[in-house]
């Protein structure tokens, strides 16, 4: 009867202590972070989207190399000697037209090796994470800031040019080809006039 | 009421119409506002936030809910009695809401003034258990079964203390009608049963002790009889998915979650009006003392309906506080403390009451 009794006090007291409890919960600051209004802080160091600072990329294609799961496509053309490229923030001077630097995010697996070989330090890690797409298409970016047509110009310039020097070289070479030609039409000649008599010249060599 | 409405409007039929609709008006709005308290209460209980993306921290979310009820497809299961299937969510409405023709809300607002009031109230609930029974063996469903087969085991079990309690006030009011009894425990809260009532000398005094408990009897065991927590075994949604309505989608599910808080409500306004003073002001009315009639009834329906949620609020507090008893404990509470507890109580009140 006295265990009976008991029993009765103990689960009535400890519902009013349950009840305290849950009391004192119902006046504390909730924990939640309203996520899309509040964010919590990113850590310093944390690896997220990357970035690219196209002028400072001087298309040493270092991070494409690195890049583990090949995300990184990068196309250069070179440039003309009388194109001016300017500097890159750390002085570097640059020869090669970035005609496309893409990188796919649906790829990416976040792991910065391409952000260290960087000699110009123009792919970095930024802190943006939210960057959902519908289409599989629109997570390839690209931080090329030619358009298309002055990438098609760039390769048209670096064509011509390229066929002007070959222009130029096979030029060079005909002339140089004719010279040798007509020197040697020339020894031949003062060969034949030599040829009853033995030259000296003809033996050392 | 009526009279003033066959006045108003000249026309009988109508008058009952509209004053059998009053109290539909009352449960809607009420249950739109307490199924967000819940989840409010249960949010700040667990120190989260709740809903708070419809309006103002979420305060239309109910409404937002119940617009997704209304279009969503009304599926009934391929092996299911559809005949019943679609009679049970009814049903069980129907009884938790014939329940409030009763219950007095205001001096001049009661649906039926039966003289048998709370006798009705009790016997019309068990409507309910039989929409719940129909609701899970309709749904050709193992999780309803056994739902159903629990909350019938339940609520059939917990009568026997509420009406056990439900007596002991009847004895000591002398009356099963719900308006006399408010009527007694006017005035100020020491009338109210639960401080002994209307009675006065040493008696009194003896009475309230005796009040409580029989007071914590009836609350415990309605907890038990609208499928609460503790008691919320009938729909244990980590064992029975959701129990008895498991099966259930659109708007026949509304209705069962309708049923179950105008239930909450029912079962406190009870409570309130046995042994809270009913419909009447604790501290006097504001009408009486500036002299404006039309004030009293007005205050008179604040106060129930202060008393009820703050009751309704009690529940929410015990569901968030308390874990789910087993089986065993369930009947071990009912059949080996309430129901000793309340025929004892039932005993020395009325030994008290011949003092």
């Amino acid at each position: 009867m006295k265990k009976y009794l008991k029993n009765t006090w103990d689960a009535l007291w400890t519902i009013f202590i349950g009840m305290k409890v849950t009391w004192k919960h119902l006046f504390i600051p909730s924990v939640t972070i309203q996520y899309p209004d509040e964010h919590r802080p990113i850590p310093d160091r944390a690896r997220n989207r990357l970035y690219v600072n196209i002028d400072d990329c001087i298309g040493c294609m270092q991070c494409q190399r690195a890049c583990p799961v090949d995300c990184i496509d990068i196309k250069t053309v070179k440039a003309l000697p009388t194109d001016e490229l300017g500097l890159t923030s750390k002085g570097t001077k640059k020869a090669l037209w970035v005609t496309q630097f893409n990188i796919d995010f649906a790829k990416c697996m976040y792991c910065q090796l391409c952000v260290f070989p960087c000699p110009t330090e123009c792919i970095t890690m930024t802190k943006v994470f939210e960057f959902s797409e519908y289409e599989r298409e629109k997570l390839l970016y690209n931080f090329s800031n030619l358009t298309l047509s002055e990438v098609k110009e760039k390769e048209e310039n670096y064509a011509k040019f390229m066929e002007k020097k070959a222009a130029e070289k096979a030029a060079a070479a005909a002339a140089k080809a004719k010279a040798a030609a007509e020197a040697k039409a020339k020894q031949e000649a003062e060969k034949k006039d030599n040829d009853n008599k033995p030259s000296s010249e003809e033996k050392d060599s | 009421m009526y009279d003033l409405l066959t006045n108003l409007l000249g026309n009988q039929i109508v008058a009952y119409v509209i004053a059998a609709s009053l109290p539909l008006i009352f449960v809607l709005t009420f249950v739109l506002f307490a199924v967000l308290a819940e989840r409010k209460v249960s949010a700040h209980m667990q120190d989260r936030l709740g809903p708070m993306r419809v309006g103002w921290h979420g305060i239309i979310q109910t409404l937002a809910d119940m617009l997704k009820l209304l279009q969503k497809e009304d599926i009934v299961p391929e092996g299911a009695d559809k005949t019943l299937f679609n009679l049970a969510p009814l049903l069980t409405f129907l009884g938790t809401y014939a329940a409030f023709a009763a219950i007095p809300f205001a001096g001049i607002y009661v649906g039926s003034s039966t003289a048998i009031g709370i006798y009705y109230v009790t016997a019309v609930s068990g409507l309910v258990v039989a929409g719940l029974l129909l609701a899970g063996w309709a749904s050709d469903n193992k999780y309803s079964l056994y739902g159903a087969m629990r909350t019938a085991a339940q609520i059939v079990s917990y009568e026997i203390p509420t009406a056990i309690a439900i007596l002991t006030m009847v004895m000591v009011s002398g009356t099963l009608s719900l308006m006399k009894i408010s009527d007694m425990q006017t005035a100020h809260f020491w009338n109210w049963w639960i401080l002994g009532g209307p009675e006065t000398g040493i008696v009194k005094f003896l009475l309230i002790p005796f009040m409580i408990i029989t007071f914590l009897i009836y609350y415990i065991s309605s907890l038990a009889e609208v499928n609460r927590t503790p008691f919320d075994l009938p729909e244990a949604e980590s064992e029975l998915v959701s129990g008895y309505h498991t099966e259930y989608s659109g708007m026949k599910f509304a209705f069962f979650f309708l049923a179950e808080y105008a239930n909450m409500f029912a079962v406190s306004a009870i409570a309130v009006t046995l042994f809270l003073g009913g419909f009447h002001s604790p501290i006097g009315y504001l009408g009486h003392s500036l002299g404006i009639d039309w004030l009293v009834p007005v205050e008179q329906f604040f106060w129930f309906t202060f008393k009820g949620t703050a009751l309704v609020f009690v529940q929410m507090w015990l569901r968030w506080t308390l874990p789910r008893v087993r089986v065993d404990q369930l009947m071990v509470i009912c059949w080996k403390y309430l129901i000793p507890y309340a025929v004892v109580n039932l005993i020395i009140v009325g030994i008290i009451t011949l003092l």
